[in-house]
């Protein structure tokens, strides 16, 4: 007997011991003479269970965690590998309440799969998408990205589909595709868990976008802190490659798509995509001017279809089973489902992918199970570190773009970091000035220089200096950020500052005052 | 990883002439010959400038640009601690603040015994298990504590 084990390999995973507890197993199983069969699948993205173990049970895939090396030998006690009960069962997965409630579209294989097989992918709706691709016209597969309502999901939320027609209508001898690998944004760690968990993905992703575009050339951009993100992708390449996945004739049809990884270097900016480009061309990371739009003129001068991660990633489902799909999940013009991640000072943090239109408090409190320590949650911010700070006033609002929009916030890559009441926000408001000023590509004036003046500002301010001057000056110095940067890492900053400052305007008053 | 010594000319050349034809081929040279020296020596940079057709300015513009790269050559460990929000939201400026009193350094520094680099990283995509830490780009830790922060020191150091 055979017993199929899952013990991921996400790098989270890893983090909290997976590797040792993977060798412990297969160290007792020898000791006790079983035949096992490990298995290293991606995350389900339910952090607190990690490392989460699976076994595969003629009921289902089995679930334990967390798991540490000193409880193998009571899990074999307990005969975990035909599903016995244990103080660390979690009963089937598939039926985790967790799980259950979610809708995973874009990471329906993430957790699931060996992300390393393309077999394994083929077996769960792998490369349908791209079939579908190849039997129909460029301009039939923009269109049906565009029919989808997939909009970016790297935190702008461009429509993917009218971005692609704009490079589908460019005349030029060499157009690119590039992925934005370069998810910088605390709290976000969906793209990571996709490419270490789901490789193949966005592979076809990219592919069928260079079918809709006409390119031939990709480029993978991700950043250095994901060194585990880069083996798996190459692993991936390398295997689609060899199966005429990818290459100058994709599964035989004449056409050619070719796909490397590049690694990033440490620049936060760089995740800005005129940045990219100039990263990837091998220059320093300074932003462009834009127009031109990078899918006019972008990598080397060409015209190029700039996406993030999840957005390409997306793109197999909808050609596999067609843009109405995709579009009847959501609310509004946020159509669709977009992975949240839940960070920071919660107590039941991962990945939580289900369609937009449900509230920031049901994330927080359903899924998260508010803090990890137990006391209130104070401030929640929305989107990275240039989202806004949330107050709990504000936890009923709908998750969509529109509806963040209208509360001066935004979605951004659907990461929320939570605090609790032991949080100061002029502190965070102080870091977010100081994080600027630290990752400023120096281009444009108000974000080099107002992000150092910021600091200071509110270091006056805390030190109860001439008050309403510095409240005065701290307000002109944002609107000035706001309206003359360059990108979004100057004219966004703004937002976690102004949103501390207006909803927790305590925080500011002079420290022995309070 | 982190060697001390500087790297042999004929490899950084070799390097170079590897993948210098490449389109936007400078980040990629620097990685390569980052991993195998440890840093970018001085003299990496006119072989750089030569091989790309670019003057040595621009090369040290984009070596200095980016905060991975480094001109001089680490200590035998480096450890990257996370700043970014997630982590602060669960301890992240104590656990900072313990490694430096720890190994008697700020960031960017090596520690008082030379064993360690001390640098901090914003976001390592850890968010829902933090504090974290990465050893020597590759190995990551999270829910760092001073505690298991102090058993790791043992366990680096007891490596030779």
């Amino acid at each position: 007997m055979n017993v199929t084990i899952f013990v991921p390999r996400d790098s989270a995973a890893l983090a909290l011991g997976a590797d040792q507890v993977g060798a412990a197993i297969r160290q007792e199983a020898a000791r006790r003479r079983i035949e096992v069969s490990i298995v290293r699948n991606g995350s389900r993205g339910m952090f607190w269970l990690e490392p989460m173990v699976e076994v595969k049970t003629a009921q289902g895939r089995m679930a334990y965690g967390p798991v540490s090396t000193g409880d193998i030998a009571s899990l074999f006690e307990a005969n975990f590998l035909q599903g016995g009960e244990h103080p660390l069962s979690l009963g089937l997965t598939d039926e985790m309440p967790w799980l259950a409630k979610q809708q995973r579209l874009t990471f329906a294989r993430v957790g699931i799969t060996d992300p390393l097989s393309l077999d394994d992918y083929l077996a769960h709706e792998g490369y349908v998408g791209l079939r579908n691709a190849l039997k129909l016209e460029p301009g039939q597969i923009v269109q049906q990205v565009a029919d989808s309502g997939l909009r970016g999901r790297g935190g702008a939320a461009f429509p993917t589909g009218i971005k692609w027609k704009t490079v589908l209508a460019m005349q030029a001898v060499q157009k690119y595709i590039v992925c934005n690998a370069d998810e910088g944004d605390s709290g976000t760690f969906s793209d990571r868990m996709l490419m270490e968990g789901d490789p193949f993905a966005l592979i076809e992703g990219m592919t069928i976008a260079g079918l809709a575009v006409g390119s031939t050339q990709g480029y993978i951009y991700v950043r250095s802190e994901y060194p585990h993100a880069i083996v798996a992708l190459n692993d991936a390449i390398a295997t689609a490659y060899k199966k005429d996945y990818l290459g100058n004739n994709i599964l035989g049809s004449g056409k050619a798509f070719c796909l490397q990884v590049t690694k990033g270097a440490g620049s936060y900016v760089c995740g800005e995509e005129t940045a990219l480009l100039e990263s990837l061309e091998g220059k320093r990371g300074i932003v462009r001017a834009k127009p031109p739009l990078p899918a006019l003129r972008g990598l080397f001068g060409q015209p190029t279809a700039i996406n993030n991660v999840v957005t390409l990633a997306t793109v197999p489902l909808i050609l596999a089973r067609g843009a109405a799909y995709y579009r009847d999940y959501g609310v509004g013009r946020s159509q669709g489902t977009l992975p949240f991640q839940l960070a920071g000072n919660i107590k039941q943090g991962g990945l939580v992918e289900t369609a937009f239109g449900i509230t920031l408090r049901a994330l927080l409190y359903d899924f998260g199970g508010g803090t990890a320590s137990g006391r209130p949650i104070r401030a929640v911010q929305v989107g990275g570190p240039l989202g806004a700070y949330l107050p709990a006033a504000q936890f009923d609002t709908v998750m969509d773009y529109e509806a963040f929009a209208a509360i001066g916030a935004g979605v951004g890559h659907g990461g929320m970091v939570v605090f609790d009441d032991s949080v100061d926000m002029a502190k965070q408001a102080r870091y977010a000035m100081e994080f600027c000023a630290l990752e400023s590509c120096g281009k444009c004036t108000p974000c080099r220089i107002g992000s150092t003046r910021g600091v200071e500002v509110i270091d006056r301010l805390t030190a109860g200096e001439e008050r309403d001057k510095q409240l005065h000056l701290l307000r002109d110095l944002c609107d000035t950020m706001s309206n003359g940067s360059l990108c979004a890492m100057g004219s966004m900053t703004p937002y976690p500052v102004l949103s501390a400052l207006n909803y927790f305007p305590e925080d500011f008053e002079l420290k022995s005052s309070r | 990883m982190n060697a001390q010594a500087a790297l042999d000319i004929d490899v950084i050349k070799a390097i170079i002439g590897k993948s210098k034809t490449m389109p936007g081929a400078m980040l990629v040279i620097l990685h390569e010959i980052q991993d195998a020296a440890g840093c970018i020596p001085p003299d990496a940079v006119p072989l750089i400038a030569n091989g790309l057709n670019l003057s040595r300015a621009e090369v040290h513009g984009v070596i200095t640009y980016y905060h991975h790269f480094r001109q001089q050559p680490a200590a035998k460990h480096v450890l990257k601690l996370c700043r970014a929000e997630a982590c602060q939201a669960v301890g992240a400026a104590a656990l900072a603040a313990h490694a430096k009193a720890t190994l008697g350094c700020d960031f960017h520094e090596n520690s008082a015994d030379g064993v360690f680099t001390l640098e901090p990283v914003f976001c390592l995509g850890m968010c829902a298990c933090g504090p974290s830490l990465m050893v020597n780009d590759a190995v990551v830790h999270a829910r760092m504590s001073s505690g298991k922060f102090d058993a790791l020191l043992q366990e680096l150091r007891g490596m030779t």
